[in-house]
């Protein structure tokens, strides 16, 4: 799986989430650090691509080594070409600074025009604090995030529940399922006017919820991350990419990172990439 | 060219946390009977003239979910 993490000037994340992506997804990168010559599961479909290298496949053990995903890139936010990415990532931080509002200005830059449509075709997205902002800004998921309650920057551990939502960013993780994401954010208070909400409930767009007693912002419902209506654009408050290593106390991003490829509908792809 | 000045204020009903930030310390500097106080931003400008300031609004300066906002024609 080969994935792009967009980089705005003010991003700061952007590198802890392209490290996160490669590292989940080491044996899903059909060229690998063998340098194969396959194109990538989302464009080659069913239509029957050429085979990845069997050391990627087999040995594919999450981690950086020889099973390293070395394909996924940074996307810089000029840039509207994401031909041969199978997943988009939008990052936290501050894009263009957020002087007027969080993500109000990085909803006009050219990649985001390009996310939008590779959005519409179905393909992954998701978008990590201030890429959520910019999501719910663009339009591609619904809502708004408003500063903390406590109008204060918050940064530590922190507990989600999995929500109802069916999105393949949650098809390693199971509703209910308890998981350890740090929380590292100044404005992610979810509000969305009353009737949005309750449309967000029904159709079971959110993916993510503060565990009981946990909601550190002020968030409507504890809501942490939604989906939009068919699922495959995810955003969320707290921070997956910051938990893919021990060291870091929690792994649990990495299910949140491998759920697309472990989804129906790309599976079939990474099989057909993979051999 | 006009001069245009636009208010930008967080909607009613939704928790101003800066203006709350703001309220919070008037009794410890000896300001006594102030309440709801709100905190918005203003935006200054000079356009040709006003056709575009609507949409302006509408898709950068605002955010019509969260935010209201009044032109001001200077």
């Amino acid at each position: 799986m080969i994935w792009g993490v967009l980089q705005f000037p003010g991003s700061c994340d952007e590198r802890d989430a392209l490290h996160a992506c490669t590292v989940a997804t080491a044996d899903l990168d059909p060229g690998g650090g063998a340098g194969g010559t396959s194109s990538s599961a989302r464009n080659v479909g069913g239509a029957g691509g050429t085979s990845s290298s069997a050391r990627n496949v087999v040995g594919g053990t999450p981690g950086p080594g020889p099973g390293v995903n070395l394909r996924s890139r940074l996307v810089w936010h000029e840039e509207t070409d994401l031909s041969g990415l199978d997943g988009i990532v939008v990052p936290g931080g501050f894009s263009y600074g957020d002087y007027l509002r969080a993500g109000a200005i990085a909803r006009f830059s050219p990649a985001m025009g390009a996310v939008a449509e590779f959005a519409a075709d179905g393909g992954p997205v998701l978008g990590i604090c201030n890429g959520f902002q910019v999501l719910c800004e663009s339009g591609l998921l619904p809502g708004a995030l408003l500063t903390n309650e406590s109008t204060r920057f918050i940064c530590r551990p922190g507990e989600l529940i999995v929500g109802e939502s069916e999105s393949p960013w949650l098809s390693e993780l199971e509703t209910g399922e308890r998981i350890s994401i740090p929380f590292k954010h100044q404005s992610g208070r979810f509000f969305a006017p009353p009737e949005m909400l309750a449309e967000i409930e029904v159709n079971n767009q959110v993916a993510f919820r503060y565990a009981e007693g946990q909601n550190p912002n002020g968030s409507l419902n504890d809501i942490a991350g939604i989906t939009n209506l068919a699922g495959n654009v995810l955003g969320l408050m707290p921070h997956p990419e910051h938990a893919v290593d021990p060291l870091a106390g929690t792994t649990d991003g990495l299910k949140i990172f491998r759920g697309p490829a472990g989804s129906p509908g790309l599976t079939a792809a990474a099989g057909a990439t993979g051999g | 060219m006009i001069s245009v000045r636009v208010l930008i204020r967080p909607k009613e009903g939704i928790l101003d946390a800066q203006g709350k930030a703001v309220e919070g310390a008037l009794p410890a500097l000896g300001f006594e009977g102030i309440e709801h106080v709100r905190v918005g931003r203003i935006v200054e400008l000079r356009a040709e003239d006003d056709r575009l300031l609507e949409e302006l609004c509408e898709k950068l300066l605002a955010n019509p979910l969260i935010e209201d906002y009044e032109i001001e024609i200077l």
